[in-house]
């Protein structure tokens, strides 16, 4: 019935599985060491693990009547990408977008190139292989129509799910032409021609419906929690709580007499740095999920601590603004930093400060694994499907291509489902029960004690101002344990892809800058978190900014634009950062004209400069990251108790060409709550080595009553599709908080500099 | 023994009467739109509604729910037309959609018996029901189209 698929399937290769063990379970540490000499440098798509692949055959099926199937590569976890997806090969293929139907690719990096979905990258890198696929198969659907007719290809054109022949006006439908489409040669990246923009039918517009809507709005969707497979049993693990730590004795009598407890699992601590590894401890496995609760809940268990048992957060707090009140590494030098210091007319200091965050995804990391001799089949929500896979081949001595895994929708990912640590658990239980499969579930709680948390960050920025309040020079000291600490034994310095997510590539014009990153050690699971080391850059930076021109007597927006600087595109070399998201530094120049334009588009819509009654106030903010350009203004009321509303956020946003605006919008309204919870309420706090947090309701988040009563959002788009496109899911929230805090100010007078505000404008 | 319809449909159970109806529904029964996410009803993923009110089904206990009716989000309309539903489809409010299930099931609760609610009132009415995504701006949109509707 699929033809393409059908031949597709026949032409499967597996070349390339072995290779992948060598390397691992750990791909992201590609992401942390300087690439392997090559003979030429990678950047983009191309330089993920899988690479990008546009063979239609391997995507794409089309049934005798006429339907298309699409495969989607990509997790999908409220980004829309699955819409986006069809929107695009629906568009080259001149396909009817609602005879399209996505499925989820399962992991299978070497067959369906990257599907690491994190980096804000799903779009940014497959917009073109994607319309190559949809292309390469229109032009086959167009060659089998002009054989059969006779006629030369020229003369026939693909058209709303048929091929039409011009000059006779027959028209054959794409079902009908499928089979004969399937055999024909793929044509040639260079033979494609893509549509040109004025004759998109999909791409581009704002009205398309999810493709998960119906299933969503009916409870019929399946997310990783929902997988039902046939003899399932259900299981929760109780972790140490204190990152290193292991069981020193267990009894289980309690928690085996629960009705429906299956079995009572020990599973051993990994060594530290653990990677993506599970923090081991005792599993209950039961009947049904209440029951594993229940059991866990019985357990007596001494734990040994470890190493980090006295983790506390307040003090390392102390620890942190210790280490940033002296030099550190240098990561960026221009000029003389600290000699035009010591000649400035005025020196202005700031410390800031962010806690660790928990991702808290609606739904909770869980994996449901089988794992028998011939091999593992996992259904799971997770990010990266090949890390995993890599981790269970090498754990249980299998093949990679006997470990399959079946990506099922995220509830929610933001960072914490690229650690497939859950999944590890899922397929060590199973294989404890004999191949039984096993549902393993985190709770809430355990997704807040024992995660791999966004890192916490002190910021300590001096500028010196000259006489005009113009600044002359900029030191800026980041301390904050580093992912890298999950991976290599202390590792205390900022990797350059956290250093170049804000802190060396600071735009402003200012002829002495210096970047310092001193040490600090990691006591905790540090991971990516959405956006990751831009939300404390970003804060300080764009907190800092307000603080000068406060102390220059000048407009905050005016005082932005004026740091900015002229329009110019910086090399990103220019700029220390040796990153630079992973991409081609002359396709991706630091632009600093288009972040001037969602500064002044911002600015505008929000009605800068306009009088507001007391008790209010406009605070403004701006960032470049995932190589996309934000600015958000956030209009504040605080009441005479301190009571902090948002009557309205405006956010400007360029990420290039924008192929589903809908869902670009909705992921900007989406980083605008983000921004505000973890602004205003988010904290994660240690005492003793442990978690002090345990639910929402000692974590909590923004509900729809601290929302902003008004998100505006306002795409800022380029004249083509030629223009690289920049990430999406990520770079709308760095400046909301800044944006927020220095509101905060204009309204208060008040500078908030540690984050959570929380009842810090109680009065 | 307990007997309770769910969806319509009588229900049988009788085992340990502490597990709540939420473990019930997605383990037991295979109704799996109705979500886990706290275990505290502190987030409203796994609200449902019992006797046609809201709750919070992963602390409502097998126990309490002898001869009761249990409509979950499978069950708010055979087709997916209710105007709740049909609003959250128009306007795209989902992200991940993981929650949204409650959401809806909260939402159509609301309007029931506050057909034409100010934002006041559906932030007030809403405020149990986390969104990670932040879906907030269009979970109000919606609810004010459905009221336009009902």
């Amino acid at each position: 019935m699929h033809a393409l698929d059908r031949l597709a399937l026949a032409n499967v290769t597996r070349r390339g599985f072995l290779r992948g063990v060598a390397a691992g379970a750990f791909v992201l540490a590609v992401r942390v060491s300087p690439p392997a000499l090559a003979e030429e440098k990678k950047y983009g798509g191309d330089a993920m693990s899988g690479g990008l692949k546009d063979d239609p055959r391997i995507f794409l099926s089309i049934a005798v009547d006429g339907s298309v199937t699409l495969l989607c590569n990509r997790a999908e976890m409220g980004q829309g990408v699955r819409t986006s997806w069809a929107m695009v090969v629906a568009d080259e293929l001149e396909a009817d977008l609602a005879r399209v139907k996505v499925l989820q690719a399962p992991g299978d990096e070497t067959r369906y190139g990257n599907q690491n979905t994190d980096g804000s990258r799903s779009m940014r890198h497959h917009f073109e292989p994607l319309r190559r696929i949809g292309a390469a198969a229109r032009r086959m659907l167009e060659e089998e129509a002009a054989a059969r007719w006779g006629v030369a290809v020229s003369q026939v054109s693909a058209e709303n799910h048929e091929v039409v022949h011009g000059p006779s006006g027959r028209r054959v439908g794409f079902g009908a032409l499928a089979l004969g489409a399937a055999g024909r040669p793929v044509p040639a990246r260079e033979a494609l021609v893509l549509k040109t923009p004025d004759r998109f039918r999909y791409i581009g517009r704002d009205d398309i419906a999810l493709v998960d809507n119906d299933d969503i709005t009916t409870g019929k969707a399946v997310y990783g929690i929902d997988a039902r497979i046939e003899g399932v049993a259900y299981a929760v693990v109780a972790r140490p709580p204190v990152y290193g730590g292991r069981v020193k004795r267990f009894d289980a009598a309690k928690a085996l007499k629960v009705p429906g407890v299956l079995k009572v699992v020990q599973i051993d601590a990994p060594a530290i740095p653990s990677a993506f590894q599970p923090l081991g401890g005792v599993a209950v496995v039961a009947e049904n999920t209440f029951a594993a609760i229940k059991g866990r809940s019985l357990l007596d268990i001494e734990w040994d601590d470890g190493p980090n048992a006295s983790y506390d957060s307040a003090q390392y707090r102390r620890t942190l603004e210790s280490a940033a009140g002296k030099p550190g590494k240098v990561v960026r030098n221009n000029g003389n930093a600290q000699a035009a210091l010591a000649s400035a007319a005025k020196r202005i200091e700031a410390t800031y400060y962010i806690p660790h965050l928990a991702h808290a995804p609606m739904e909770p990391p869980t994996a449901t694994a089988r794992v028998t001799a011939g091999g593992c089949e996992l259904w799971c929500s997770v990010q990266n499907p090949e890390a995993i896979r890599a981790d269970l081949a090498a754990r249980f001595k299998l093949p990679r291509d006997k470990v399959v895994v079946h990506p099922l929708l995220l509830g929610g990912g933001f960072g914490r489902k690229s650690k497939p640590d859950f999944a590890s658990e899922a397929a060590i239980l199973s294989h404890a029960m004999q191949g039984r499969p096993v549902k393993l579930t985190f709770t809430r709680e355990d997704d807040l004690q024992n995660g791999f948390l966004h890192t916490v960050s002190v910021e300590r920025l001096e500028a010196g101002l000259d006489a005009a309040g113009k600044p002359l020079a900029w030191l800026h000291r980041t301390v904050a344990p580093t992912i890298q600490a999950l991976f290599v034994p202390n590792a205390a310095h900022e990797g350059p892809f956290e250093l170049g997510m804000g802190a060396v590539d600071m735009p402003f014009a200012i002829a002495n800058v210096r970047v310092e990153n001193p040490q600090a050690a990691a006591h905790t699971r540090v991971g990516w978190f959405r956006s990751v080391s831009n939300i404390p850059h970003a804060f300080a930076i764009q907190g800092f900014v307000a603080e000068l021109a406060a102390a220059a007597g000048r407009d905050p927006k005016d005082y932005l634009l004026e740091l900015l600087g002229p329009d110019r595109l910086i090399d990103p070399a220019a700029l220390s950062d040796a990153w630079a998201y992973g991409e081609d530094p002359k396709r991706y120049p630091f632009d600093t004209g288009r972040l001037r334009c969602v500064i002044e588009k911002a600015a505008s819509e929000a009605g800068w400069g306009r009088k507001l009654p007391r008790g209010r106030g406009l605070g403004i903010a701006a960032h470049r990251s995932f190589v996309a350009y934000t600015a958000v203004t956030v209009e504040v009321a605080v009441g005479a108790d301190g009571q902090l509303s948002i009557p309205r956020v405006d956010i400007a946003f360029d990420c290039g060409a924008v192929v589903n605006p809908d869902r670009v919008r909705a992921q900007l309204e989406g980083a605008v709550v983000w921004g505000v919870s973890l602004a205003t309420v988010g904290e994660i706090s240690f005492k003793a080595g442990r978690v002090v947090q345990s639910n929402f309701h000692d974590y909590p988040v923004a509900r729809i009553d601290a929302a902003p009563a008004q998100i505006r959002t306002h795409l800022v788009v380029p004249t083509g599709y030629g223009e690289p496109l920049g990430g999406v899911g990520e770079p709308g929230l760095p400046p909301v908080a800044p944006a927020l805090t220095n509101a905060i100010y204009a309204a208060t007078g008040k500078r908030i500099r540690a984050l959570p505000i929380g009842d810090q404008l109680a009065r | 023994m307990s007997t309770f319809t769910v969806n319509g449909r009588t229900h049988r159970f009788d085992g340990d009467p502490e597990t709540p109806l939420l473990w019930y529904l997605r383990d037991i029964a295979g109704l799996t739109g109705t979500k886990f996410g706290c275990g505290m009803a502190l987030c409203g993923a796994c609200t449902v509604h019992l006797d046609g009110q809201a709750v919070r089904s992963c602390v409502t206990p097998m126990a309490s729910v002898e001869g009761r009716t249990i409509t979950t989000i499978e069950g708010l309309s055979p087709d997916g037309s209710h105007p709740v539903q049909a609003a959250w489809r128009e306007l795209n409010v989902a992200q991940c959609g993981y929650c949204q299930g409650g959401q809806i099931m909260q939402a159509a609760t609301l309007l029931k018996a506050t057909p034409k609610p100010t934002d006041k009132e559906i932030d007030a009415a809403m405020a149990g029901n986390i969104c990670r995504c932040g879906t907030y701006p269009r979970i109000r949109a919606a609810i004010k189209r459905a009221a336009q509707r009902s």
